[in-house]
């Protein structure tokens, strides 16, 4: 199970709640536990592979001046965020284990995995 | 500015210049169809009146107009969109009409794309609109579609005739699969070879498509997976010219009748693949970007694949 929480503005969070719903996963917009990150820069998610333990949280911030999302690569769709702009952040908490790859949809050179344990 | 895809070929510069193409910063690329061969020039140029008086008719070509991006690499990109059209309004004679290769919107807003509607309203030229990337961030890019192509079919190509001239928009940013470039899809193949099929070899063709048709930089993913099947749909027509954004830069090929252009954006810079740790927006200063403003003439000779290519600066 995957649970989306903040994006930055109002606007992209409740997009992100609209995705969720529409998953079946119920949203949640409190900043928990901060010591999962991924970070986007110069079109990559670094680190590329980052395990976590279940329960967890993951907040990805783009750092780039060009907007990213983070997309399940893996049918079906689990990982879905709104575009991020410069400074944006999304945070899923990963309640079940298992290989989460998920990949930029603007610009799907990018791929990363989440390894949740 | 050097083309890192096709070297200079001054030699064949002097020979016969068919085809001149544009290097603009912020701008955009004037396209002239005369005897089915496209010619470009740069927009304001002292040879425009004579390559227009020689036409059948011209078109616009406008890019990655990205409104809504403020970064550092040009804070004001609706400023320099504003400049582009009035340079498109002051042409004289007019063009037939522009086309827009994507990237309308930065983020899929529809205030963004309110602004670029209107702007594009003002100048009175009929516009066909492609999306790009960018403007399919808000439901599959049916906002985009239902704005700015409403007579496509549903998955948002289309074709049309203008003087005897067969144009084709294609979208090949939709369902983009994990690690992989641009991508049309087997529905989109299979309508153009049906749209094509009947067509007349010596009726020329223009291909509009966001991302390049041809691979650019598999790193960077400036391709298109199934272009292949595309062009070989197009193999069999005298002329074929495709023309491309996403990459914000100009870039040529021929590849037997069909030559690729891509063009700038009339947003920001972005590198040429291998200089830069990525394609991101290239931030340089206003004069920077003044010395990167210049003229490209590309001469095409008829029957022969190679292009030559001279770039000429436009300085201060």
């Amino acid at each position: 199970m995957v649970r989306f929480a903040s994006a930055r503005r109002g606007a992209l969070a409740l997009a992100a709640a609209l995705a969720v719903l529409a998953f079946g996963y119920s949203p949640f917009f409190a900043r928990a536990d901060r010591g999962n990150t991924v970070t986007i820069d110069n079109f990559t998610f670094g680190p590329n592979d980052l395990a976590v333990a279940v329960g967890a949280n993951v907040v990805w911030t783009n750092r780039d001046d060009i907007p990213h999302t983070v997309v399940s690569a893996d049918a079906p769709a689990g990982l879905k965020s709104p575009p991020l702009d410069t400074d944006d952040h999304f945070e899923v908490r990963f309640d079940k284990a298992g290989i989460y790859k998920y990949f930029c949809s603007i610009h799907p050179k990018m791929t990363g995995t989440i390894t949740v344990r | 500015m050097t083309d890192p895809i096709e070297p200079n070929a001054p030699g064949r510069a002097s020979r016969r210049a068919i085809l001149k193409c544009a290097v603009w910063a912020g701008a955009g690329v004037l396209w002239t169809v005369s005897v089915g061969v496209p010619r470009a020039g740069v927009l304001g140029g002292t040879a425009r009146a004579a390559d227009l008086a020689s036409a059948d008719f011209s078109f616009v070509q406008i890019s990655d107009s990205h409104i809504g991006f403020n970064k550092e690499a040009n804070p004001d990109a609706v400023g320099t969109f504003k400049k582009l059209l009035a340079r498109v309004r002051a042409m004289s004679p007019p063009p037939a009409f522009m086309v827009h290769t994507g990237d309308v919107s930065h983020l899929s807003r529809d205030a963004e794309w309110d602004t670029a509607q209107q702007l594009i309203k003002e100048t009175g030229f009929e516009t066909h609109f492609i999306p790009g990337e960018h403007d399919m961030l808000a439901d599959d890019g049916k906002p985009f579609f239902a704005r700015f192509s409403p007579g496509a079919t549903p998955g948002g190509w289309s074709s049309f005739d203008r003087n005897g001239v067969h144009f084709v928009a294609l979208i090949n940013v939709a369902n983009l699969k994990p690690g992989g470039q641009g991508n049309l899809g087997a529905e989109q193949i299979a309508w153009l070879e049906n749209d094509l099929r009947d067509r007349s070899a010596s009726q020329p063709i223009v291909v509009l498509a966001h991302m390049p048709l041809w691979l650019i930089s598999a790193e960077w993913g400036w391709g298109t997976d199934d272009a292949a099947q595309a062009l070989s749909a197009l193999k069999r027509f005298g002329s074929v010219t495709v023309l491309n954004g996403h990459i914000h830069q100009v870039m040529q090929k021929i590849d037997g009748n069909v030559s690729f252009h891509t063009a700038m954006s009339t947003a920001f810079p972005q590198p040429a693949p291998g200089t830069a740790p990525s394609p991101g927006p290239m931030k340089v200063d206003a004069g920077k970007l003044r010395t990167l403003l210049g003229v490209r003439t590309v001469n095409y000779v008829l029957g022969q694949s190679a292009l030559a290519i001279v770039d000429h600066p436009l300085g201060a």
